[in-house]
């Protein structure tokens, strides 16, 4: 009988809770816009939490000083191919900065940016690079030196899965491009040793963090293959307990930037979009990139962290397997290599 | 709170004429009603089945079925099935205590069924991982006996026994509380042992709740996938879930062969809901031709 009394009494009526919903959704439509203030979306990956945080605030100042206005810089973090494809399916980003060409190559496809996105900016559109390398237990005690040791049976690697995780992708590419050195390209016994190599894998996790968690705090596994900022990230937070392995030879990684036209033009954001991107390549920009560990493309700051970088021969994606294009055609899609991997007949 | 549970039969104590309802406001409820569903449940899931509209059925069946998504299949119908019928006798005992007993802290155990319900799926996943890894605090005595409790699927089964409890538990709270305890006494005074009454009076009339409970428990699992990803170890052919292989697909952009296996996902659960509630209606019936 309760639920009657309630209905009866007058203020509820739902057209009454209508009205006032409505209201309640006009009046915040109507407080939420600041004509003065501009907004900018930054759609990125994972790993640049830390160097976004404070590269923003660079670039609040600076446009601040050039142009007396005030920005807004809201900035998104999660795995690159779940940020492209939230731009596809309708995210408001004005920039993407994410870890694969070919994740931002995904959203040129729908038409939000014109195909040859990476040529309008230096450096094949990449600010800054980075490479892969190994995050072993204090003193290694597995004794991992390179490529070779992790597809050793008595080792067990911890890398996320290359179907859900860019970074995964790197990993996967570094380790077949070591491999094509090493066999002298007879693609068979790279395959077994891919295969070799997967089998110590114990879990694969979406996703680049949850490797590292898994490897750190889970303390499974004795290597971890990551980006190599990570690495000398959580050396810097976990000095006594893992250290570094550099291997002969790694890729290096392009993680790659771009105005996301559509977006910006029907805001009207291109102008900030643009020197948002170019300030990343300003000395302050490459200054910030080369602390939070990433590798200026600038050669003049390359040279001024140098001593942070370990010594390694890196290759390229071009280099070894023609583009993103064909690497993801041949290894990851379905039926391709990876698959190749785990579901021998 | 579960007394306000009140039924239409409460309602309809009014006579009443042809066509005029007594609660008011049929049109603009039922308008309101079919409006929420259509753009919150019924255009959603049309879109799923629109999604997968462009592949060719040879395209489509050799996606759905092929053998990576079968064992998925396996983990998830089979796990969330497990899960579900455990917590149907777990929650049914926790139900029964909560109602039944009066004891300290009767009142902090009740709300702290409902966590699972609250707690980010996340937080949940982590923390279960870090529970039952072999570094863990229940892990290092599961791993000393031989079982991997986490990255297998038993750890898949903690986190769905954990997601689905508070479903069974909430649906049978209610309907503990409106048994007749008169029914009881009449068993007894009969000369029926407490055993006896408890399996022929009681369990009977808490059956329809309980399938239902585990009906929801068992959906819930099926779709779960933020606390699952973290236990599981998404081993491929072993330990990867369905909800896994859409997201497989979705992060290469296969927005095709992902709707179509979520569209296999749907038809099955649809199915299988289905047939749960048919069979508590079934019940349901048995147990009224009784009384």
């Amino acid at each position: 009988m309760k639920v009657i009394s309630i209905c009866a009494r007058p203020k509820a009526t739902p057209i009454r809770l209508l009205v006032l919903l409505a209201a309640s959704i006009l009046l915040g439509a109507c407080t939420s816009r600041d004509s003065d203030r501009l907004e900018l979306l930054n759609a990125s990956y994972d790993p640049t939490r830390e160097f976004y945080a404070e590269f923003n605030r660079a670039f609040i100042h600076h446009w601040h000083e050039a142009t007396g206005q005030r920005v807004n810089i809201n900035q998104s973090h999660g795995g690159s191919g779940r940020q492209a494809r939230a731009v596809i399916d309708g995210l408001d980003a004005d920039v993407v900065t994410l870890a694969l060409a070919a994740d931002i190559d995904a959203i040129a496809e729908r038409g939000l940016l014109p195909a040859h996105w990476q040529s309008r900016l230096p450096a094949n559109s990449a600010p800054y690079q980075s490479t892969l390398a190994f995050l072993v237990r204090q003193g290694n005690p597995r004794n991992i030196r390179d490529w070779d040791d992790l597809a050793r049976p008595d080792v067990q690697v911890i890398t996320p899965n290359p179907k859900t995780s860019g970074v995964a992708r790197w990993n996967y590419l570094a380790a077949w491009g070591w491999a094509l050195e090493a066999f002298d390209g007879d693609e068979a016994r790279v395959l077994e040793y891919i295969r070799r190599l997967f089998a110590n894998v114990p879990v694969l996790d979406t996703a680049a963090r949850g490797a590292s968690t898994t490897f750190i705090e889970r303390r499974i596994g004795d290597v971890l293959i990551n980006w190599e900022n990570e690495l000398l990230l959580a050396i810097q937070r976990f000095p006594s307990t893992h250290e570094i392995v550099v291997p002969s030879m790694s890729i290096l990684a392009e993680p790659t930037v771009a105005v996301v036209d559509r977006n910006v033009d029907r805001k009207g954001t291109r102008a900030l979009a643009e020197s948002y991107l170019e300030f990343l390549y300003s000395d302050i920009g490459q200054n910030l990139a080369g602390k939070h560990f990433f590798r200026p493309s600038n050669p003049l700051f390359l040279q001024k962290y140098d001593h942070q970088y370990p010594k390694l021969r890196l290759f390229t994606v071009e280099e070894v397997f023609g583009g993103w294009g064909p690497a993801n055609a041949k290894h990851f899609r379905d039926g391709g290599t990876f698959d190749q991997v785990y579901l021998r007949p | 709170m579960p007394t306000s549970l009140a039924t239409p039969a409460d309602a309809v104590v009014a006579p009443r004429r042809i066509n005029q309802r007594v609660i008011p406001g049929f049109g603009l409820s039922m308008g309101i009603t079919m409006a929420y569903l259509g753009l919150l449940v019924i255009i959603p899931l049309a879109g799923v089945f629109l999604g997968s509209l462009g592949m060719t059925w040879e395209h489509f069946w050799n996606t759905v079925t092929s053998r990576q998504v079968m064992a998925s299949y396996r983990v998830s119908f089979g796990v969330s099935f497990a899960a579900a019928l455990v917590n149907a006798v777990f929650g049914l005992l926790v139900a029964w205590i909560l109602v039944r007993y009066r004891f300290p802290g009767r009142k902090l155990i009740d709300g702290m069924v409902d966590l699972p319900f609250a707690l980010p799926t996340a937080v949940a996943g982590i923390a279960l991982t870090a529970l039952y890894a072999r570094t863990g605090w229940i892990g290092q005595f599961t791993y000393f006996i031989g079982l991997e409790t986490a990255y297998s699927k038993t750890g898949i089964f903690i986190a769905l026994t954990f997601i689905g409890l508070p479903f069974v538990v909430r649906t049978l709270q209610p309907v503990i509380e409106d048994l007749d305890p008169e029914v009881e006494e009449a068993a007894a005074s009969l000369g029926a042992s407490r055993l006896r009454a408890w399996f022929t009076i009681i369990l009977p009339a808490l059956i329809p709740a309980l399938l239902t409970g585990f009906a929801l428990a068992f959906a819930r699992g099926l779709g779960e996938y933020g606390s699952v990803i973290f236990i599981s170890g998404n081993m491929p052919l072993r330990t990867e879930i369905t909800p896994l292989i859409i997201v497989k697909f979705l992060e290469q952009y296969q927005y095709a062969e992902a709707t179509a296996v979520a569209t296999v996902m749907l038809v099955v659960s649809f199915l299988l809901l289905l047939f749960i509630n048919l069979l508590q209606r079934w019940t349901e019936s048995m147990g009224q031709a009784r009384r």
